[in-house]
C-alpha cells in the first residue's frame, strides 16, 4: 500500500475529475427522470384507461431488471438495432429510463397518500379534474415526495459507478485507472473513492432526513 | 423478431447462469438477515460505543456504492468473483436491512419495553419475547423489496467474472456475436425471479396494512 504515491495532487484532480463527471450525469439523469416519471405517475394516478396500463408494464418490467442489465443493453444491444449512442448520452439514457420506472413509483403513491377529501372538495367547488391536481393535489404531494426523491438521488450516485461497464470516465472509472498503473495503489484509491461518495451521499441523506423531519 | 435457437441452444449456460444468480442471492439474503439483525440490535442497545459502531458501518455502508465493495474484495483481497460478489452483496444489503429492522423495533412502543421489563423479563428476553414478534410484521414488506433489490444487485458479479447470469449473458453474447436476443432472453430471466417477488412483497403489503 502506498498512500503518498497514490494520493499525488495529479492523482487528485483526475478523481475530482471523474467526480464532476459523476455528479453531472447522475444530475442530468435526475432530472430527465423527474420529468418523464412524473409524467409517467400522474397518468398513472389519473388511470388514463389504456395508457396507465401500458405505462405500468413498463414501469413494472424496467423497476424489476437489474440497472447494470439496462447499461449494457443500452450501450451495446441497441447499435443491432441501428441506435448507437456515444457513451455519456447512453449511461444518461439507461440511468433515466431506469430511475424515471423507480421515480414515478415515488410520485404515484406520494399523490395517493392525499387524502381523497382533497379532490372532491375541489371538484365540487367547482375546479375541473386537471385544475384540481394541478392546484391542489400536485403542491401537497410534492412536499410529501421532497424526501424520497432525494434518496433516489443517493441512489443515482451509487448507480452511476456501473456505468464503468461501459467505460464511462466517472469516478470509479478513473479510480480504475490511477490503480491499474500499480497495485500498491489500490487499497488507498478504494477508499478514497469510497470516501469521496460517502461524504456527497451522506450529506444528502441528512438534507433528506432534515427534511422528513420538518414534515412530521 | 427474437431468435429463439439462442435460448434453446445456450439453454445449459443460461441456466447454469441462473442457478448461480439464485444461489449467490440466497446465501447473500441468509447472512445479510443476519448481519442485518446483529447490527441493528447493535444501534439499539443501551451501549453508547456499540450504537456508535452500529451506525458508523450503516451509514458508511449504504452511501458507497456496492461496485466500491466489490472491487474491495475481488481486487483487493483477491477472493474469486463469485464470493467477493457474495460477500460485498452481503455486506451492502446488511446496511439496508439493519436500517430496515431498526425502524421496525422503533416503531413499537415504549411502553412495550417498560411494561416487559418491570414484569421481570432482561432486556434480551423482552427484546426477543416482546418486542420483536411485533417488529416482525412492519419488517417484512421493506425486507421484501431489500430480496428483490438484492437479486437485481447481484448482477454485480458480471463485472468481477463471478459466472452469474449476466456473466453467462456475456458469454453467450461473445460466443454467438449477438447482443439484443441474447440480453433479452438474460432480461426475462431475471424477471422470472423478480415479478413473482414484487407481487408477493405488494400483496404481503395490503395484506398488513389491513390488519392494522
Amino acid at each position: 500500500m502506498d498512500f503518498a504515491g497514490a494520493y499525488t495532487p495529479d492523482n487528485l484532480k483526475f478523481l475530482l475529475e471523474g467526480f464532476w463527471v459523476t455528479l453531472q450525469v447522475a444530475f442530468i439523469s435526475i432530472i430527465l427522470s423527474f420529468i418523464i416519471g412524473g409524467l409517467v405517475g400522474i397518468i398513472r394516478y389519473a388511470k388514463v384507461p389504456v395508457l396507465s396500463q401500458i405505462l405500468a408494464l413498463i414501469v413494472e418490467t424496467v423497476r424489476n431488471l437489474p440497472l447494470l442489465l439496462i447499461i449494457f443493453f443500452t450501450y451495446f444491444a441497441l447499435p443491432e438495432i441501428r441506435i448507437k449512442l456515444e457513451i455519456i448520452p447512453a449511461a444518461i439514457v439507461a440511468l433515466t429510463i431506469f430511475e424515471s420506472a423507480m421515480l414515478s413509483e415515488v410520485i404515484r403513491s406520494g399523490l395517493k397518500s392525499i387524502d381523497k377529501g382533497q379532490m372532491e372538495a375541489a371538484r365540487s367547488s367547482g375546479l375541473s379534474y386537471t385544475q384540481a391536481l394541478i392546484h391542489i393535489i400536485l403542491p401537497q404531494a410534492l412536499r410529501r415526495m421532497v424526501p424520497p426523491i432525494v434518496s433516489q438521488f443517493i441512489s443515482l450516485l451509487k448507480d452511476t459507478s456501473l456505468a464503468v461497464v461501459i467505460s464511462l470516465p466517472e469516478l470509479t472509472h478513473h479510480g480504475q485507472i490511477i490503480y491499474g498503473q500499480s497495485q500498491k495503489y489500490l487499497i488507498p484509491i478504494l477508499i478514497l473513492v469510497a470516501l469521496m461518495y460517502f461524504i456527497v451521499n451522506y450529506s444528502l441523506s441528512l438534507v433528506a432526513q432534515r427534511l422528513e423531519l420538518k414534515r412530521t | 423478431m427474437l431468435d429463439f435457437s439462442i435460448l434453446t441452444e445456450n439453454l445449459d449456460m443460461y441456466l447454469l447462469g441462473f442457478k448461480n444468480t439464485i444461489m449467490s442471492s440466497l446465501v447473500a439474503l441468509v447472512s445479510s438477515l443476519i448481519l442485518g439483525v446483529l447490527i441493528a440490535i447493535m444501534r439499539i442497545a443501551p451501549i453508547k460505543p456499540l450504537n456508535w459502531l452500529g451506525t458508523a458501518y450503516v451509514e458508511f455502508i449504504r452511501n458507497i456504492p456496492l461496485l466500491i465493495i466489490t472491487f474491495f474484495f475481488f481486487l483487493g483481497l483477491k477472493l474469486s468473483g463469485l464470493y467477493a460478489g457474495t460477500l460485498a452483496l452481503t455486506i451492502y444489503t446488511s446496511s439496508f436491512i439493519a436500517e430496515a429492522i431498526r425502524a421496525g423495533i422503533l416503531s413499537v412502543p415504549k411502553g412495550q419495553m417498560e411494561a416487559a421489563r418491570s414484569s421481570g423479563l432482561t432486556y434480551g428476553q423482552a427484546m426477543r419475547l416482546v418486542i420483536l414478534p411485533q417488529a416482525v410484521k412492519i419488517v417484512i414488506p421493506p425486507l421484501g423489496n431489500q430480496f428483490i433489490n438484492l437479486v437485481k444487485n447481484s448482477s454485480i458479479l458480471a463485472v468481477v467474472a463471478g459466472l452469474d447470469l449476466m456473466y453467462h449473458g456475456d458469454l453467450i453474447s461473445s460466443r454467438t456475436f449477438v447482443v439484443f436476443d441474447v440480453y433479452i432472453f438474460v432480461a426475462a430471466f431475471y424477471l422470472i425471479l423478480t415479478i413473482p417477488l414484487s407481487f408477493g412483497v405488494g400483496y404481503l403489503e395490503k395484506r398488513l396494512a389491513k390488519s392494522n
